[in-house]
């Protein structure tokens, strides 16, 4: 049996442990018709031209693991963000972790998808928002839409701030030879309300992960949020993110992509500005090595005037990974004095190592500023003569100039000790050591 | 101290210096003067050991030994310095650390165990004092958006920390207000001593009011046409280059 089928035959199971006269159910149903009708996207679908899905889908995923697992928090404490406070809603194996966790009621909820989706107290805003701004026509979010059940359920209400950043943990513990998993977020931060998320997946062990997931994130006018992710998997995860943020008038939404591992990675990044004056922001930081694989697809839809992107993916590739940027800027006629900015740069530091860069801009409006720019190229020599005239030895000055040019990005971060840990990683990964503490 | 005997380089098989012939003993100070395009940069990272430059003939030597197979960090660890005309931003990494692994790269390279970090410490605030540099300054990244005195006093600054036998200053007065321009030469000749040497690169003779050369070379087409003392250079200022022109058709 095929991934498709053994997916279509455990929806029936799954169907015996959710209610299905939830109205949320016939949106589940739909969705496994649409994943039916159009399965598993294939390299000649334009979007996966240089993403194939074929050798995941050999593999026999167990589709809900068998048992509940734990692990000691001192085993995972490095995965967190220890050095802060933070909320935090952990998942291992897909099942939500009270014990691992933090979670608030308190004046905002951070909490489970699997109690906004069940407890008529959310009922009105599962209305509102669940499914609402996710692709209904894309096959991998109908699929996770078919199987939404668990993962991170956010509101903050008018005015609101969290005391402190949500962290987003999943974990798997490797107890079954491989596992699929498919977390679905919602996350709403009302007007003038403030969030700041840090979303990470991590394999404990080398069995097979694979990660379905879909995040539904919603700003209301003024409302700020700042969502980090952090993928630095085992070379045996594979993760799928589709990511969709509805913006309002004035909102301001970063999303920071930190791609330092993992078998294959695919970030669909999709921003809709449905408001004026709004303010996205898209970067990503890409160091692979191995036959790593990460494929960042974004796109920016200018939907109304007076908006602004800003787009700015830097790629080291190395060993024989591959490395995909695809970005995508629709500008509508009426959104005028739109100004979409796009950057991707890319180190290649191996022969063996590719990358495939692609702007794809459709402006349909005449007073815009847009600008796309993408490179492809080695280390600068006028730099690297310049650090070796004052003493360092080409091979530090080389990792140093890597670690310069990826950590460029890295200026927006909004939470220090985050930036300091992604620092480090950055470092570890182009392996400067040079006797500093970064 | 350094020996140039007939030096030949060429990049992209264009020859650029034309058989060079310089010797800089210690305490010395020259001043290599010429027209734009004539060599001055070039010289300056030869000396530095510029891969991208081919060095067809002759020699560099530092204190008897030839150069020709040493890399720049090498040259570096000898003693060598290179004042950069046009300093590289690097992004992320501060002043002080960049200057902390410069030190521990040469330190390790001489066989030594890293500098203790408050000698370190102490180094830092006693050179950046010299250079009238504020200590919020050493925590920017290197270069990243300074102004262009700030990056010629940065180079300078690296100097000092380095202590280097040979430094070569290539253009350091270009981009320099009057201020800016008395603090890096003063930092310059404090620095000066009986045991190392100086080669000041320039256009203009500005920069020799305050760091009074010994000797004065003019560079015209690749080769050394002049040298005399300082008195050379202030006869360029009045005269300025065309002459050259003109004894070079004669």
């Amino acid at each position: 049996m095929d991934l498709k089928e053994k997916l279509i035959s455990s929806f029936m199971a799954f169907e015996n442990n959710v209610d299905v006269e939830h109205p949320v159910h016939d949106i589940r149903s739909n969705a496994i018709k649409n994943f039916e009708e159009k399965g598993f996207p294939s390299k000649k679908n334009e979007a996966w031209k240089y993403t194939s899905l074929n050798s995941l889908q050999k593999v026999d995923f167990s589709i809900f693991p068998k048992e509940e697992n734990k692990i000691e928090y001192n085993d995972v404490k490095k995965y967190f963000i220890h050095e802060i406070d933070t909320y935090k809603i952990v998942f291992i194996d897909g099942i939500y972790s009270s014990y691992l966790s933090e979670t608030t009621h308190d004046g905002v909820d951070i909490c489970l998808m699997s109690s906004a989706l069940t407890k008529p107290m959310y009922k009105p805003v599962i209305d509102v928002y669940f499914n609402k701004v996710a692709a209904k026509d894309e096959s991998l979010t109908s699929l996770n839409t078919a199987f939404s059940k668990e993962g991170a359920f956010i509101y903050i209400p008018k005015n609101k701030m969290p005391k402190k950043p949500v962290e987003i943990v999943h974990f798997a513990t490797g107890n079954e030879a491989s596992l699929m998993l498919q977390p679905r977020n919602l996350i709403i931060v009302e007007e003038n309300a403030e969030l700041q998320v840090i979303e990470r997946h991590q394999s404990l062990t080398s069995n097979e992960v694979l990660t379905n997931s879909v995040t539904e994130i919603f700003a209301a006018k003024n409302a700020i949020i700042d969502y980090y992710k952090v993928q630095n998997n085992v070379s045996t995860a594979s993760m799928i993110d589709n990511t969709y943020i509805d913006q309002k008038d004035k909102s301001v939404v970063k999303v920071h992509t930190f791609s330092f591992g993992g078998k294959l990675t695919r970030n669909n990044l999709n921003f809709y500005q449905n408001g004026e004056y709004i303010d996205s922001t898209m970067k990503g930081v890409t160091i692979l090595g191995e036959k790593q694989h990460v494929d960042h697809h974004t796109l920016v839809h200018h939907i109304e005037p007076n908006c602004e992107s800003h787009q700015d993916y830097k790629g080291i590739y190395g060993e024989q990974s591959t490395g995909v940027f695809n970005g995508k800027i629709i500008v509508d006629k009426i959104a005028q004095k739109t100004n979409a900015f796009q950057q991707n740069n890319n180190i290649l530091i191996s022969d063996k190592a590719t990358i495939n860069t692609k702007p794809q801009l459709e402006i349909f409006a005449d007073d815009v500023k847009c600008s796309h720019g993408c490179t492809i190229g080695q280390l600068d020599e006028d730099a690297l003569f310049y650090l070796q005239s004052r003493g360092i030895p080409a091979k530090e000055a080389r990792a140093l100039l890597m670690y310069a040019f990826a950590n460029n990005v890295l200026e927006s971060v909004g939470i220090p000790e985050l930036k300091a840990r992604i620092n480090k990683l950055i470092a570890k990964k182009l392996g400067v050591n040079l006797g500093f503490d970064i | 101290m350094l020996k140039i005997n007939d030096l030949h380089a060429s990049v992209d098989d264009k020859e650029i210096l034309k058989g060079i012939n310089l010797t800089v003993n210690a305490g010395e100070v020259h001043a290599i003067m010429g027209p734009n395009g004539s060599g001055k940069s070039t010289l300056a990272s030869v000396i530095a050991g510029k891969e991208e430059f081919d060095v067809t003939k002759g020699s560099v030597i530092l204190d008897g030994e030839d150069l020709e197979e040493e890399s720049p960090e090498e040259r570096a660890h000898k003693g060598i310095f290179l004042s950069f005309q046009y300093p590289v931003e690097i992004p992320g990494v501060s002043v002080t650390n960049f200057m902390k692994t410069a030190i521990n790269e040469s330190r390790k390279a001489r066989g030594l165990e890293d500098m203790p970090a408050n000698e370190m410490l102490k180094l830092i605030r006693e050179k950046s004092e010299l250079l009238e540099i504020d200590r919020k300054f050493l925590s920017r990244s290197l270069n990243e958006g300074f102004s262009g005195g700030e990056k010629k006093r940065n180079e300078i600054f690296q100097m000092a920390m380095l202590e280097p036998k040979l430094a070569i200053l290539d253009e350091t007065d270009s981009g320099l207000d009057i201020d800016a321009l008395r603090i890096v030469a003063n930092g310059v000749n404090k620095l000066k001593s009986k045991d190392n040497a100086v080669i000041v690169i320039t256009h203009y003779q500005r920069l020799l009011e305050y760091i009074v050369p010994d000797f004065v070379h003019v560079l015209h087409n690749g080769k050394i046409v002049k040298s005399g003392g300082k008195e050379l250079a202030h006869e360029l200022e009045e005269k300025g280059y065309d002459w050259l022109k003109q004894e070079a058709t004669v």
